[in-house]
């Protein structure tokens, strides 16, 4: 029943996904569109198909990366958060250099940290993608810590419940979907930032690296089967951060879609 | 007023006064006895929910004295002695309702069987069995605040402090969940503070109305609600019922003599 409306919802979904590919097959075939402007889909499957072991390696080598960047990253912008909201005054002294931090272009940074950890270090690329990481989930973060209803610490005062409650029993309950949001801002970011990082130098294995010469070797196909399997490993950190915000926030009022129907 | 011996309440010499300079509250002296139910009511800016918050030490007086059963007030409050209830009923969306009533025993160290036990009595004093598991946006605007008034007085507190928990309700579940209150007080026997709006209600439930002015809050008088008890719903049909509404009404009026405009607003909530 559950899986026949799950069916059901996703049907709209792929019929688009199909409906793309097949217009992007179509329109490449009829205006013989060159491969190095726009390769067909079946030749990048067939690309895909043809390098799989060597794709995937690189891939797992990138993901690994990201994931660690994103662990890095994320779990210190939690543990920033929670410092700044139980430190207002440290909070509002710091926040103005965090907010001009983040409109750092973090991506510049990458031949520099190249240099610091050396091209072949993975930590190169995994502190790139810590430092996109920790801003979206330190930010939202600390507005969920920080934007609970007054009432509701009242009602904690009101129990002679202690700073340390409050952040037990309100505060963190209460920022999880506002945390949530940033994590998975940070799981799409983590992934750009072990690509981007590898486009300025690493091992041959990198998914990144891996593009960058298919592209300069002039094998779109590969460097295309390269991008998609980047933005499948992607979809994928995206949606591990999402099944596991569904299981811990389930009693959010935005899942109530779920069980009232 | 001086404090008498059942006094769970003495407030003697009270002012607030908030950084914005806006004073709140001047010279409030009050007794409160135990089982008495108190209704402050005023107009906007009086300070009466200032007034509940400071008898709850969740705002601190400029000046002046509040003892809660011979104690301070923040004694009173690390010793568990409030059940409060908002306007709106603050439940946690991440608990189920049980647990929400639950929250006070938690705090208190209570082990499971006995929260459990308790839980189940107090949603079946608010009439909420079988919502045990529910989830607090599952439920009605007047259940979610029934649930707040279990949770309340799951810990048996010695005072009830409600800060207008039915304004943001209808007129006929407000007039239903009045009713619930009073059997529930009688049945719990608490010594019960209520801030309103409502004119009606505050002569429906209390025992004694608290007439409150504005700029600076003040006490304008008291009214000694003397309707029979237990109230019913023949009460609204009293004579005596609004005898008393005038009489709180023109105490209401007297204390608003001046002319409100040329004040500035009172800032009354700042928590």
């Amino acid at each position: 029943m559950i899986i026949r409306r799950r069916l059901r919802d996703w049907l709209p979904v792929l019929a688009v996904f199909a409906i793309g590919l097949g217009l992007w097959q179509g329109l490449t075939t009829a205006f013989h569109v060159q491969a190095f402007l726009l390769p067909k889909p079946t030749d990048i499957a067939t690309s895909f198909w043809d390098n799989k072991g060597a794709l995937w390696h690189a891939g797992v080598y990138t993901l690994k990366e990201a994931a660690g960047g994103f662990a890095i990253g994320s779990g210190l912008g939690v543990v920033a958060a929670l410092f700044l909201a139980r430190f207002r005054r440290v909070g509002a002294a710091i926040m103005p250099f965090a907010i001009a931090a983040n409109a750092v272009p973090i991506i510049a940074f990458s031949p520099i940290t190249n240099n610091w950890f050396g091209l072949l270090n993975p930590i190169s690329k995994m502190s790139i993608a810590a430092v996109l990481c920790f801003f979206p989930t330190m930010v939202n973060t600390l507005r969920g810590l920080t934007s609970v209803h007054p009432s509701s610490i009242e009602l904690m005062r009101s129990y002679a419940g202690g700073e340390l409650s409050v952040f037990r029993r309100v505060r963190i309950p209460s920022a999880l979907p506002f945390m949530f949001t940033g994590l998975k801002v940070a799981a799409v970011l983590s992934m750009i930032g072990a690509i981007v990082g590898e486009y300025f130098g690493g091992p041959t294995n990198a998914l990144g690296v891996s593009i960058l010469n298919d592209s300069q070797l002039f094998d779109f196909p590969r460097a295309w089967a390269g991008i998609a399997l980047a933005s499948a490993f992607g979809i994928a950190l995206y949606g591990t951060v999402a099944l596991v915000e569904h299981a811990t926030t389930s009693w959010h009022p935005s899942a109530r879609r779920v069980s009232s129907e | 007023m001086t404090s008498s011996t059942d006094a769970v309440v003495t407030i003697e010499g009270l002012s607030k006064s908030f950084r914005t300079g806006v004073t709140a509250l001047q010279e409030i002296a009050l007794d409160i006895r135990a089982g008495e139910f108190v209704s402050l009511i005023g107009p906007s800016g009086c300070g009466k929910s200032t007034l509940l918050r400071v008898i709850g030490d969740l705002v601190e007086p400029t000046s002046g004295t509040v003892v809660v059963n011979g104690k301070s007030a923040h004694q009173a409050r690390l010793d568990h002695d409030y059940g409060i209830v908002f306007q709106d009923a603050v439940l946690y969306d991440w608990r189920t309702v049980a647990r929400n009533v639950a929250l006070p025993l938690e705090m208190l160290g209570w082990d499971r069987a006995r929260r459990h036990a308790r839980v189940a009595e107090m949603l079946e004093l608010v009439e909420l069995t079988g919502f045990e598991s529910s989830r607090p946006w599952q439920l009605s605007g007047g259940m979610q605040q029934r649930v707040s008034i279990a949770r309340a007085l799951s810990f048996d507190p010695a005072l009830l402090l409600m800060d207008e928990p039915f304004g943001a309700l209808d007129e006929m579940t407000r007039e239903r969940l009045n009713m619930e209150l009073l059997r529930i007080w009688e049945k719990a026997g608490s010594t019960v503070v209520f801030v309103t709006h409502s004119i009606a209600e505050a002569v429906f439930l209390s025992t004694r109305v608290v007439v409150m002015s504005a700029r600076p809050g003040r006490i304008a008088g008291v009214v000694e609600i003397d309707l029979q008890q237990p109230r019913t719903a023949d009460t609204r049909e009293d004579g005596r019922f609004f005898e008393l509404i005038t009489a709180v009404r023109e105490m209401l009026a007297a204390g608003h003599g001046d002319d409100p405009v040329r004040r500035p607003p009172v800032a009354e909530e700042q928590v």
